[in-house]
């Protein structure tokens, strides 16, 4: 891809280039005001074809907390998309303008295909119901923080595991690390894609497929919840017969092991309990946060601002 | 009986279903050779009782066949040299497919933008299975299609 470098899935990163992306987030994290300034002059395109409030807050607020400059548009209606302009053209004409770009599309691989024309670097921040490979860097981030490794647990996914782009991402991105065993917990109708199941499969790795959440939560070291997502149904009726169908609250968490964590890529509707939240398991607030951390350190990537980039503060303009 | 000559240089390729010949003279882009193709339709067949059969007279590194093992694994390649069979090409399946089938994803970006290629890539060997390279969606045919 034009010798750019994009982020389109988790996978697009090795494993020991995750560790340094981690490694930098941390940093970040420990030391906001080393980092203030590196971004200074820099600006970022959010090119956001359908509603989203964490991700592209998340993403303006790390370029902002970076030094840098947010340009882009908030949903289809106030971008060319609807005179009819292909996103191929929108990268080119962005590109002209920002020095990055942060793109969610309803239509999947639309990133892919903008990365393709693009002269800047892309970041996919969703693409239909394929892929959100930053929630799964921020996925991983939380989990190597809480849990303390990468390595070694029994992870619960629980909901809509069928148009759950977090999960799909979450998995690929799992499966390179060791002694890890999934259990997907769904109704039979948004069980996990063929896709999925024939990658696990050929790689040997061990999973389960079970539809009650309370028969399993003993066993998890982590459970990450997921919302039935309304837009990713094209009957109302399906949408309305599947949304309540995982509630977890605090008797059910009663189940699970003390130091269990339950992440969710938020935003929940009611399948987490709000009485659930102070509960010290609860990790989906902190969640966010490393996600802002872990966006912030893959913008300095992408731009590849090396600490002698810090240092000298080369910039594109 | 219908007769058809032998070629001096090119491909035969036999035992393609019944009716798929004219399909494959498309896929491989037979209407655009100036050479002589003979399209044999519903010849007899000891295995499947009728068989279509394809005779090209060209070069015989004038055309890329690989993507015949996608269509019908049981097609036969026959490569002839003056006059003569040279080799029983045997078929690989494609590592990736380029503009020969479509995405059905409707939530696949190839459905809205114009000018794309229609990429696939072959996700497992044993399986035959190809997926879209822009949202992984398993190729499925469809009545009608190759």
């Amino acid at each position: 891809m034009n010798g750019l470098r994009h982020l389109m899935t988790p996978m697009d990163f090795t494993v020991d280039e995750l560790e340094r992306l981690f490694d930098k987030a941390i940093d970040i994290r420990n030391d906001p005001a080393a980092y203030r300034h590196v971004c200074d002059g820099r600006i970022l395109a959010t090119c956001f074809y359908e509603p989203s409030t964490r991700t592209r807050l998340s993403f303006e607020t790390a370029m902002l907390r970076l030094g840098g400059q947010v340009i882009g548009f908030a949903d289809a209606s106030s971008s060319s998309s609807v005179k009819g302009e292909s996103v191929s053209d929108t990268i080119r004409v962005v590109s002209c303008f920002a020095d990055i770009c942060a793109m969610r599309h309803p239509k999947e691989g639309a990133a892919m295909v903008a990365a393709a024309k693009s002269g800047i670097p892309v970041i996919n921040a969703g693409d239909g119901g394929h892929e959100h490979p930053t929630q799964t860097l921020t996925d991983l981030l939380t989990i190597r923080s809480l849990y303390g490794s990468l390595s070694g647990f029994t992870i619960g996914l629980c909901g809509d595991l069928k148009f759950g782009r977090t999960v799909h991402s979450l998995v690929k991105s799992l499966v390179r690390y060791s002694g890890i065993r999934f259990i997907f917990i769904s109704p039979p109708e948004l069980r996990m894609p063929d896709y999925m199941r024939d990658m696990l499969d050929l790689k040997m790795i061990p999973y389960e497929e079970v539809i009650r959440l309370d028969d399993c939560l003993p066993d998890l070291d982590l459970l990450y919840m997921t919302r039935v997502q309304r837009e990713r149904f094209f009957n109302e009726e399906d949408y309305v017969r599947l949304k309540d169908f995982y509630i977890l609250d605090r008797e059910k968490l009663s189940r699970a092991r003390e130091n269990m964590h339950i992440l969710h890529p938020l935003p929940r509707v009611n399948e987490i309990s709000v009485d659930v939240d102070d509960d010290p398991r609860a990790a989906y607030f902190p969640q966010v946060q490393y996600g802002l951390f872990v966006r912030m350190a893959l913008i300095m990537t992408l731009l590849d601002m090396t600490d002698d980039h810090m240092n000298k503060g080369l910039l594109k303009w | 009986m219908l007769n058809v000559g032998k070629i001096e240089e090119g491909f035969v390729l036999d035992h393609i279903k019944a009716g798929g010949s004219l399909a494959i003279y498309h896929q491989l882009g037979l209407d655009k050779l100036d050479d002589m193709v003979a399209i044999i339709k519903n010849a007899p067949s000891e295995k499947t009782g009728k068989k279509d059969i394809l005779k090209v007279e060209c070069d015989i590194d004038a055309l890329d066949l690989d993507v015949l093992a996608f269509i019908d694994h049981n097609i036969t390649v026959n490569v002839i040299k003056n006059g003569e069979i040279k080799e029983k090409r045997s078929l690989v399946l494609p590592r990736e497919i380029r503009n020969i089938i479509h995405c059905h994803n409707p939530r696949c970006i190839t459905s809205i933008e114009q000018g794309l290629p229609q990429i696939f890539y072959l996700a497992d060997e044993n399986r035959e299975i190809y997926r879209c390279r822009y949202c992984d969606e398993r190729y499925r045919k469809r009545d009608g299609e190759l």
